[in-house]
């Protein structure tokens, strides 16, 4: 053989190859993509809430801060080249009461000292971000506790839980049993008010109703008086409960030990306690309320909200998408209408988001809750019921927007189901409707299934069409909750991926919840990938029953 | 039930019954037997193609008839107008007559659902169900609303029994009908078919896509069925027509050449185009 022949051979098996090389690199490239998203938004979110040593620094000017270090950059030096480019890190001094800012850029050069004093503790509160300082004093009643140093550590650690638990008593007291009587004494205010407008006052039994509901009006006024009372002995006891505190520089602040979330005192904190301090916020970071504009605190509604939300979602486009579909491919005629109606379903795949919101608001929100609350709910009105933003206009507008998925997947599917099964149904005397609900669709359910998760996975991480359609930054209450009727689809909710949005662009204090913002992207990945496994387990079971179709 | 002691006890070999020891001659010690369905003047025009053109045949009660012929020449059109299949397909236009035991199938006030129950058919591709064994038999039971299941289970050992699949199966009733091997699947079709207690059963070549042994114990399942049931049979192979037909229909270009007694066709065809066909000659 000769070398120019074995030359061309080896050209041409590698002219062969490169389909293989190119669309393997293109894939990598694809994959790498995915890997360094995930792997940022996991590495940013899963480092956020890992506590760090505190660092104390005092500068040339002679002032000293107290702080973590948030972020490092360097500055290019003007004139002389040969100089090092100056370094300056951002430090996160937090005691934003104290300060009136959480963050310091310090150059480097002007660092005499840098240390980790040993018993400084940083408290979490409920207000003004956490406070990086000393503890100094206690105070119970108005007395000071005789202790010092970590001994009084100590107390501060026995009397935590017992501060927590006036705390949630008060909280109990506020919300649910003040907020029951309130929700009480507006029911019957409505129901006078539907009373006024029947114009049924002028009846003796119309007076005599009206009557009852003052009655009641002012039995539960009486109750709200005494729980108000209740509640103020509770919070001047509460306040009795204090801890001193001074930051760095001697300045002293007081806080009521019922304020603070979490203490703990990162330069003596060893391994297994920072895991024990990781779980803790992780937890509360899960299952807590937010607090601070939503920069602090947990993101448990809007778990919920996404949750319940991408449930109700799925609810209404399956059996619309789903019908649709077998109308489109069981009952319809073929011809050039159907393949119109083909076309505009796949064409509105690809609206943008925002126009189904617009299309949600005015449809949804106005005209049909608007509707709704003239025949059903006029009693409240000016104040809408569904004649604004809520879950349920939410959900069916993401419905309306992934209804194209659930269509070409079921119509896919439908178009898998071989003739013959249709064939041997009819044959057996089944009527259509009776081969397709038992012989099509029982086929046809894992392709259903697999639209199903394509649309959940589309519309739970969907935000544009929700921001007017009825999610909020803050909701006060759940669309689920102890009220009867226990679901409250009128009810405004908070959604991750909004989340996200007004924590990272709409914060007073970006820098500080930009952990808060990986970690609630990582969250909503979570939740995303989490419906979808459960959706494919089902879909993997319903493959095994019928295993060997495709034999 | 009836027949579950003769299929069941050693299961004999196929069994070839050759033309001379047939039975089949409408002559015999029975006399004539009685006439199934009688087809007239028949004409299927797919669009403006006509795929049967003026079939006329008498097809006896009790008896296998077998429909061959090569492919194309509308042997499955034909089948599938004694159960109406044919009316799913769009633009397909039929003319002429079948009576189902001097009933016409076509009457518009007839329903088709009954005509179905009456007629039940078996596929040249095994279809059964995604559902388990059970539930295939019991499928046409309970698309008539029958949910009681004493009715259901003795329904079940019966139709398999008479498909010859009961002891293959009867402990896995309720795993997947797909798990079954094809000749298992194919005898399960025929169970659902008879499930319903139809008078005709239509076999669109229902052996096409099995081994010879599966074949095997299909053609001796025809043989034990027909003590029941009128059967029609498609198939592609003479000699399977010649083992298991009492009557065999010739089919070319959509119009019916020849029908008579097997053994008479397969001897003696009248029609030079049968003659080429069963030596072989063509198609």
């Amino acid at each position: 053989m000769s070398p120019s022949r074995w030359t061309s051979r080896h050209w041409q098996q590698s002219l062969d190859l490169a389909p293989v090389w190119l669309s393997g690199a293109m894939l990598s490239v694809a994959l790498l993509m995915i890997v360094a998203l995930v792997g940022l938004i996991m590495g940013r979110g899963f480092s956020a809430l890992w506590p760090v040593p505190l660092w104390q620094i005092t500068l040339k000017n002679g002032s000293s801060h107290l702080g973590l270090i948030h972020a490092t950059e360097f500055i290019p030096q003007t004139g002389d080249s040969v100089k090092k480019p100056l370094r300056r890190t951002l430090f996160r001094i937090g005691n934003r009461d104290l300060y009136g800012n959480d963050f310091v850029w310090i150059d480097d050069d002007q660092v005499i000292s840098r240390m980790h004093p040993a018993d400084v503790v940083i408290i979490e509160r409920l207000e003004w971000g956490p406070f990086y300082g000393f503890l100094k004093q206690m105070r119970i009643r108005g007395e000071a506790i005789e202790r010092q140093g970590p001994q009084l550590w100590t107390v501060l650690q026995q009397q935590l839980p017992r501060a927590r638990r006036r705390y949630r008593a008060i909280q109990h007291l506020q919300r649910r049993t003040i907020g029951d009587i309130s929700a009480a004494m507006e029911q019957h205010r409505l129901a006078l008010r539907r009373l006024e407008l029947r114009s049924r006052l002028t009846t003796p039994q119309g007076q005599a109703q009206a009557r009852a509901h003052q009655t009641a009006i002012a039995k539960f006024q009486q109750q709200y008086t005494h729980v108000a009372e209740q509640l103020n002995r509770q919070r001047e006891d509460d306040a009795t409960y204090r801890i001193v505190l001074t930051d760095v520089n001697g300045r002293t602040k007081e806080l009521p030990i019922s304020a603070i979330v979490r203490t703990y005192q990162p330069n003596r904190l060893t391994l297994v306690g920072r895991v024990g301090v990781y779980l803790d916020r992780l937890r509360e970071f899960v299952f807590g309320q937010p607090r601070e504009a939503n920069s602090e605190g947990g993101v448990a509604p809007a778990i919920f909200g996404t949750v319940m939300m991408t449930l109700l979602m799925s609810l209404a486009v399956v059996p619309l998408g789903v019908l649709a579909a077998l109308y489109l491919h069981e009952y319809a005629r073929q011809g050039f209408l159907v393949s119109l109606v083909r076309i505009a379903v796949n064409n509105l795949a690809g609206v943008p988001s925002i126009v189904f919101g617009v299309f949600g608001l005015g449809f949804f929100c106005y005209l049909i809750g608007g509707t709704i609350d003239h025949l059903w709910f006029p009693e409240q009105l000016p104040a809408p019921t569904f004649g604004g933003g809520a879950i349920l206009w939410a959900s069916l507008t993401l419905a309306l927007l992934t209804v194209p998925v659930v269509i070409v997947a079921t119509e896919e599917a439908l178009a898998a189901v071989p003739d013959g099964l249709r064939a041997a149904s009819l044959a057996c005397g089944a009527t259509k409707f009776q081969t397709i609900c038992r012989a099509v669709l029982p086929s046809a359910l894992p392709g259903i299934l697999t639209g199903t998760i394509l649309a959940m996975a589309r519309g739970a991480g969907e935000v544009a069409p929700l921001m007017i359609t009825g999610v909020v930054k803050l909701a006060p209450n759940l669309p689920l909750d102890h009220v009867p009727p226990f679901v409250h689809l009128e009810r405004k909710f908070m959604h991750l991926g909004f989340h996200i949005y007004d924590l990272g662009f709409q914060s007073p204090n970006i820098e500080a919840s930009k952990a808060m913002v990986y970690m609630t992207a990582l969250l909503l990945l979570t939740i995303v990938v989490c419906l979808n496994l459960a959706a494919m387990w089902i879909r993997g079971r319903l493959r095994e029953r019928f295993r060997g179709a495709e034999v | 039930m009836m027949n579950s002691p003769l299929l069941t006890a050693g299961r004999p070999s196929v069994v070839v019954r050759r033309p001379g020891t047939s039975p089949a001659a409408p002559s015999s010690v029975e006399g004539r037997p009685n006439i199934a369905i009688e087809v007239e003047q028949l004409s299927v025009w797919y669009g403006k193609i006509e795929a049967i053109k003026h079939v006329t045949m008498q097809i006896p009660e009790r008896r296998v008839t077998a429909l061959i012929g090569p492919s194309g020449c509308g042997k499955s059109t034909l089948i599938r107008c004694f159960n109406r299949l044919n009316d799913l397909i769009e633009g397909l236009r039929i003319e002429g007559r079948i009576r189902l035991y001097g009933q016409d199938i076509f009457d518009p006030s007839r329903d088709v659902i009954t005509l179905r129950k009456r007629v039940g058919m078996v596929f040249q591709k095994s279809n059964p169900f995604p559902k388990s064994i059970y539930e295939n038999v019991v499928y046409g039971l309970r698309v008539n609303g029958e949910g009681r299941r004493a009715v259901l289970d003795s329904t079940v050992e019966e139709s398999l029994n008479r498909a010859a699949l009961w002891d293959e199966v009867k402990d896995r009733l309720y795993t997947s009908a797909l798990r079954l091997s094809g000749g298992q699947q194919q005898r399960l079709c025929i169970a659902r078919a008879i499930a319903t207690e139809p008078e005709v059963l239509l076999l669109d070549e229902p052996c096409s896509a099995l081994d010879p042994i599966a074949t095997a114990k299909i053609e001796e399942l025809l043989y034990t069925l027909k003590e029941r049931y009128t059967i029609i049979i498609v198939t592609h192979n003479m000699q399977q027509a010649a083992r298991v037909s009492d009557f065999t229909g010739f089919l070319l270009m959509g119009e019916l050449i020849e029908f008579d007694a097997t053994d008479k066709l397969f001897t003696t065809p009248h029609d030079p185009r049968t003659e080429a066909y069963i030596t072989g000659r063509f198609g």
